[in-house]
């Protein structure tokens, strides 16, 4: 039972870790592909939507599949990444890999609507002050869509801290290196007697789902009052 | 130095701009929808024409021909929009600070302090924009613009989203920065009344065309242009300087070349110079000075053009000294009275007709 109980401390600091390196990795292209959606015109644009909201509808396996066919040791991305000293293969990056590409439609999904539901004429105006167009997207753009990006952040972090279909069928359920909140609650559902400790990280899981919703509820209240339009 | 000749086209949509004048403060009237402001967004550069050239005083901003196209953020030129457009995330000082920062220090020629005093600016600094009022968020907007050293100011219908006090309280903050600074404004407009109270030089914009340019008493006082100009508004308008003020009869004598005008009280001091717009359905005319009449103003003048027929009315045009007067008459009365270009005719203005919105400061 202590050694139980140190596991789950364990458990929770890896799935945190997993989490939190699946939204910073993700966030950088997702606010640029969000700003491409929101506002370049180009043909091709539906298909770049759809590839970015693949992950959203396909079953999470499919995901981890492709990973695995794409990032596995002999896969044409993975055989390449190897000799840098890359590899994602059950490794805890290939978690956060695998977390990253599910949580990255809702990351982008919330910073494109926060993009699309700003008053562009605001960069407009910034330019003829005589910022130009980098120094807009920082001191502007940026800022006052943060209440946007906070909200896809705490999203794809509650679908990171979720994740389980892709994470397994790609980078396996390894205890210590993998095996995150839902894969050690799944493990344990399949042993006789682990109910106990299923219950136990389960309710591990509800309080942090329910610290994430509080963070951004209070965020969202933040962001109104000073990104609010006038 | 204002000179601009572009075309425009945005998918069906075509502009054709030309104007030039060393004019300080230059209007652009005409209803909405008729281009005005795609001009001043391709003066700022935020549509490119597709042909043509812009420059403002000694700079290029634009010319197709040389391949000059300065980005907007280096042509320098204020712009303060319909509706302020102030960042939210900042407070009034950040944003009046935004474009301030930018300009070298070397060419900065706005000082702040004096700026937010003129516009009266300081009790607002810490606060946000979501929690000032209109006529205030539009004084933060002009000020903003200003801080960044224009070399122009564009004002697109800054008034347009005010209600009528604060209407009037932003009008007489941009004559104070008309008269203050020596800073050229291109202001856009569909009230006949601002731009004869602010511009020297007109400009007629009408379904993507520069249809006519000139001061405002040349342009006012065109009968062709009343499509434009609009046929209830008429009129013509009168450079005038304040002779001397009557506070017990509650009238201001206004000299002009021609004669002299009797006004309500006008807010300005013996000397100044003031403009009246007389709108033509004010104005009636008569043969001889009528005896025992309650028209103050009594102007003789000679006939030098009377319109053809608008249903039951015509529009007599009379050289008044140096200034030009119109009267909407009916075609009845024209006749009776035989007037023709030539002849000697009096026009009778009644003092309340020129309220305080007809005569602004110039």
């Amino acid at each position: 039972m202590d050694a139980a109980g140190a596991d789950t401390w364990g458990i929770i600091g890896l799935s945190l870790k997993v989490a939190f390196w699946s939204v910073a990795a993700s966030l950088p292209p997702a606010v640029a592909v969000a700003w491409v959606l929101a506002r370049a015109r180009f043909p091709g644009k539906v298909v770049l939507d759809a590839v970015v909201h693949l992950p959203l509808v396909l079953p999470p396996v499919v995901v981890g599949f492709g990973l695995l066919l794409l990032l596995g040791r002999n896969g044409p991305l993975g055989s390449l990444l190897a000799p840098l000293g890359i590899t994602f293969a059950f490794k805890w990056t290939g978690a956060a890999l695998a977390a990253a590409v599910m949580g990255f439609p809702l990351l982008v999904r919330a910073v494109r609507l926060s993009l699309e539901s700003m008053d562009v004429r605001l960069e407009s105006a910034a330019r003829t002050l005589g910022a130009g167009r980098w120094r807009v997207f920082l001191t502007v753009t940026l800022p006052i869509i943060l209440p946007g990006i906070a909200t896809g952040m705490l999203l794809s972090f509650a679908r990171s801290l979720g994740e389980f279909g892709a994470t397994i069928t790609f980078v396996s359920n390894i205890p210590g290196e993998t095996q995150t909140l839902p894969l050690a609650i799944y493990g344990f559902t399949q042993v006789p007697g682990g109910e106990a400790e299923a219950l136990r990280l389960s309710a591990v899981s509800v309080a942090i789902s329910l610290v994430a919703l509080a963070a951004s509820e209070w965020l969202a209240r933040r962001g109104h009052g000073a990104g609010a339009r006038p | 130095m204002i000179d601009v000749d572009i075309e425009v086209r945005r998918g069906g949509y075509s502009l054709a701009a030309r104007f030039a004048t060393p004019a300080p403060v230059v209007a652009l009237f005409g209803r909405s929808g008729s281009g005005k402001t795609t001009i001043v967004q391709a003066l700022a550069g935020l549509v490119t024409p597709v042909s043509g050239r812009i420059r403002v005083g000694d700079a290029t901003l634009f010319d197709a021909a040389a391949g000059v196209n300065l980005p907007p953020e280096r042509r320098r030129i204020g712009y303060v929009f319909q509706d302020a457009l102030l960042f939210p995330h900042l407070t009034v000082r950040g944003n009046l600070e935004y474009g301030e920062r930018l300009v070298p220090a070397a060419e900065r020629y706005v000082d702040r302090a004096h700026i937010v005093g003129l516009l009266g600016l300081g009790p607002l600094l810490d606060r946000r924009p979501a929690r000032l009022s209109g006529g205030e968020r539009q004084r933060v907007a002009i000020g903003r613009a200003l801080l960044a050293s224009p070399r122009l100011l564009l004002m697109d219908e800054p008034l347009a989203s005010l209600d009528i006090p604060r209407k009037a309280e932003i009008l007489a903050y941009v004559e104070i920065l008309r008269d203050e600074l020596a800073i050229p404004i291109v202001y856009v407009s569909h009230s006949i009344e601002e731009v004869t109270r602010l511009a020297d030089y007109l400009v007629l914009v009408s379904e993507g065309r520069t249809v006519a340019s000139g001061t405002v008493a040349e342009l006012m006082g065109r009968a062709d242009l009343e499509p434009i100009t609009g046929r209830f508004q008429a009129g013509s308008v009168i450079e005038a300087r304040v002779a001397e003020h009557d506070l017990d009869g509650g009238l201001t004598a206004l000299d002009f070349d021609g004669g002299r005008l009797l006004v309500p009280v006008v807010d300005s001091l013996p000397g100044e110079r003031v403009r009246v717009r007389l709108r033509a359905r004010d104005v009636a005319l008569a043969l001889a000075p009528p005896p025992g009449t309650s028209f103050l103003n009594v102007l003789e003048g000679t006939v030098t053009a009377v319109s053809a027929r608008k249903g039951a009315l015509v529009d007599v045009t009379l050289a008044v000294g140096g200034a030009v007067v119109i009267s909407r008459i009916s075609q009845q009365s024209c006749d009776r009275l035989a007037l023709a270009p030539g002849k000697r005719a009096y026009a009778l203005v009644k003092a309340v007709a020129l309220d305080r919105h007809a005569v602004g400061f110039a």
